[in-house]
């Protein structure tokens, strides 16, 4: 009997079979269910570290100490764990370590759609793409096994199409799950100049035998059909280019890094005309090209967002039949804060003071989009509280006009850091840290301020004013985002301030905490029809023939917008 | 039978992500291949989303193509409009008459269309439309609008009836069981009379 699941519930399932121990991860879409289906396992120590570094060091020391060992991130976040990654790949493991990357081609939850793939060669290690939740699994025991035989960690490089579709998976019952012993070995584990010369060499033999190990891997397989044309694919693209030509010969590559040149070769001489069909960057088409080979692929292939079957039909063929029109005039629907979003009136009052805002990632990033309208950057985890530093910097007037805005979770990640630079460079930055007590924009993880850990057990809390203070802001203000005029004095107050301050706005998600508050409605005898609630974004309030109106479907009563309106038309509903 | 092709379309938090666990539940009960993908994150806070469901003898990609929707089951009437284009010659449109409108809308950036319906039911062959909030409000949640949808749907699938309310049981949990059960019963007796009134 054969199971739907998507590829992370496979990749989470395949740790449980393949004797993972230890696992670790930082949310971010579209990784983030690996760990939580990894938590279902309570044979596996799984846990959310503050950010993807210290995750991956989680799990180079565990990997080091004997245990089979899973790290999951998003594309990005391996930007963050690309330090201990590194220098890893040099020192090697001891329990197997599999290193999974869910990229996110086209952007559906992301601030950029880097290539993952780079990262295989740029930190030699070795690579596998899955194009099924079968493959998903079955990849984790592949990735474990060989980088206990090549003695590397190996990169799971997945996308969004294969963590977020589900797919039939066979299961199968798990393996012994046994640490290996700890031995000491300071010239493998200790990569200092010296050591780390002798594994620099190292490094080269290692590739050769993975080079050799490349041409034979059952997973880098040739599916031969019609010799007229041959196409080479990996990841999800195989997909599309199985149904886009049914009939074509494919060499489909699971071990990506290093690429078997002789089966490429070998390809290459027995098809008429060859393709490389691959989503985002030519990364299978630049080797292949550097071979000598005569290939098609980018020419017509878009390097840009997702591909499939339609894209590839009409690369090849020109324009295919006329398929139903797309009907004009669709407004678009952009993702809003939720009603009853305890962000909405941060925003909303920094709209109104005119204040630059660097921004950071979370749900609050929609802060920035109209009518809210109140950010100014959002570049990456963390980037908030130095690129406000930065800005003073640039321009001393404008400290009194610059706030900093970032979540908890997100603070936690990688803004301390940035803190502490404010305090230790003169900084005289306002920073709100948004305090919603969860991880809410990847689905509502607990990280350590929240006091639970990955299987919501009680754990202790971090104390993010305490901490703010111990880093040596003496100006630390605790409030209730709900309270505006209290908000708005403080801001006030503390942008003009010639030093470090911040303001921790403390209210649960919505999401997580349902308000209790008797809903709102209008009174159309008061209601002006100033359309001054219209500013504050709420899902729940539409106006129509100048009057506004409550939608009690979507109403959770939370009275921003009773505070904004300076008619009193807003009147609680009796419950 | 011929691969099948389903998009759900709705806005973030309609609950598309259950009704389509249910539909992939009872395509594996047929013994098909079957796949299905979805896209978390931020678009869930409000935002368009959409899944796709595929189902056949073997199926390879996880993605429904422009034109090539077998049923598209909208559970927003702005969102049947946007993802129109995606149902095949002679396919059906299973549509909530509910409206709800998008931040581009409530700003006013943009005018939410008007006669949405008619616009489908000029170009689609087969356009259901159904009170499914209405039918939800009656059975006692709205939550359960999208059970409803799903029995609509159902109305026009060729899948045994039993194999849907078994599919329920094994994916809905016991307390909320019931509520669903009628949910599906109210959206598949809905979809049937407005298909009489459309014929």
């Amino acid at each position: 009997m054969k199971t739907l699941l998507t590829g992370n519930e496979a990749i989470a399932r395949g740790a449980y079979e393949y004797g993972v121990t230890v696992a670790a991860a930082y949310p971010g879409t579209p990784s983030t269910e690996i760990l939580e289906n990894v938590g279902q396992y309570s044979e596996i120590k799984a846990q959310w570290s503050p950010n993807e570094k210290v995750a991956m060091e989680v799990a180079v020391g565990s990997s080091i100490a004997g245990a089979r060992t899973l790290v999951a991130m998003k594309h990005v976040g391996v930007n963050v764990a690309a330090d201990p990654l590194f220098t890893f790949a040099y020192a090697g493991v001891n329990g197997g370590l599999v290193l999974v990357s869910a990229d996110d081609p086209g952007m559906h939850s992301s601030q950029n759609e880097q290539d993952n793939r780079n990262y295989a060669k740029f930190a030699k290690i070795p690579m596998l793409e899955p194009s099924d939740s079968q493959e998903a699994k079955d990849y984790v025991g592949l990735g474990l096994s060989i980088s206990e035989q090549f003695d590397v960690p190996v990169l799971l490089r997945v996308t969004t199409r294969i963590s977020h579709s589900k797919t039939l998976v066979e299961l199968r019952d798990p393996m012994p799950r046994t640490a290996k012993a700890y031995v000491k070995d300071i010239k493998k584990y200790v990569m200092m100049p010296a050591f780390a010369r002798q594994k620099r060499m190292q490094l080269e033999e290692r590739y050769a035998h993975l080079k050799a190990y490349s041409e034979t891997a059952p997973v880098n397989r040739i599916e031969w059909g019609n010799r007229r044309v041959g196409v080479i694919t990996s990841g999800i693209a195989y997909q599309y280019v199985k149904e886009a030509l049914p009939s074509a010969s494919i060499l489909k590559l699971g071990f990506t890094w290093p690429l078997p040149n002789q089966l490429i070769k070998e390809f290459a001489a027995a098809v008429e005309k060859l393709y490389v069909i691959e989503e985002n960057e030519p990364y299978l088409e630049d080797h292949i090209k550097t071979m000598g080979l005569a290939v098609v692929g980018k020419e017509i292939f878009p390097s840009v967002g997702e591909l499939s079957v339609r894209i590839i039909e009409r690369a090849l063929d020109g324009p295919l039949q006329t398929v139903g029109k797309r009907a004009a005039n669709v407004p678009v629907r952009p993702p809003v804060l939720c009603p009853g979003c305890p962000h909405r009136p941060v925003f909303y009052l920094l709209k109104q003071l005119q204040l630059f805002v660097t921004g950071d990632i979370g749900c609050y990033t929609l802060g920035a989009l109209p009518p809210l309208d109140a950010m100014d950057t959002c570049i990456c985890m963390g980037a908030s509280l130095p690129m406000a530093l930065g800005f003073e910097k640039a321009h001393p007037e404008l400290a009194e006009k610059t706030v900093a805005v970032i979540g908890d979770s997100t603070f936690v990640h990688s803004g301390i850091t940035g803190l502490i630079d404010i305090v230790y460079n003169g900084g005289t930055s306002t920073v709100l840290i948004l305090d919603n007590s969860t991880t809410a924009m990847t689905g509502h993880q607990e990280h350590p301020g929240t006091g639970k850990t990955l299987r919501r057990e009680p754990t202790a809390a971090l104390d993010i004013e305490a901490l703010c203070k111990a880093v040596g802001v003496k100006r630390t203000f605790v409030i209730d985002p709900f309270d505006m005029e209290g908000l708005k004095t403080l801001i006030k107050r503390e942008v003009a301030t010639r030093e470090p301050s911040v303001i921790i706005t403390k209210r649960p998600c919505v999401l997580i905490v349902k308000q209790d508050e008797p809903l709102l409605s209008i009174d159309h005898e008061k209601c002006v029809g100033c359309k001054m609630c219209m500013r504050i974004g709420c899902p729940a309030i539409s106006h129509a023939n100048k009057k506004s109106t409550v939608n009690p479907a979507l109403c959770v009563g939370c009275g921003v917008c009773a505070q904004v309106c300076k008619f009193n038309a807003f009147v609680r509903e009796v419950r | 039978m011929p691969t099948q092709n389903i998009l759900l379309v709705g806005v973030g938090g309609q609950g598309t992500i259950l009704a389509s666990k249910i539909l992939a539940e009872v395509a594996v009960m047929q013994g098909l291949d079957v796949k299905m993908s979805e896209v978390h994150g931020m678009a869930q806070r409000g935002g368009s989303v959409v899944t796709h469901v595929r189902m056949g003898e073997q199926v390879h990609s996880p993605l429904v193509e422009e034109g090539e929707a077998d049923f598209i089951v909208a559970f927003e009437k702005l969102e049947a409009l946007r993802w129109a284009h995606y149902l095949r010659e002679g396919g059906s449109i299973v549509v909530n008459d509910q409206r709800i409108d998008p931040m581009t809308v409530i700003t006013g950036q943009a005018p939410y269309p008007p006669e949405i319906l008619e616009t489908l039911q000029a170009d689609a062959e087969e356009v259901v439309v159904i009170d499914a909030l209405q039918l939800a409000r009656e059975v006692g949640s709205i939550k359960a609008v999208n059970v409803v949808l799903l029995g609509a749907l159902a109305q026009k699938m060729q899948i045994e009836k039993s194999q849907w309310l078994e599919a329920i049981r094994r994916i809905v949990p016991a307390k909320a069981l019931d509520l669903n059960l009628q949910a599906f019963e109210a959206g598949f007796q809905g979809a049937g009379i407005a298909a009489q009134a459309d014929s």
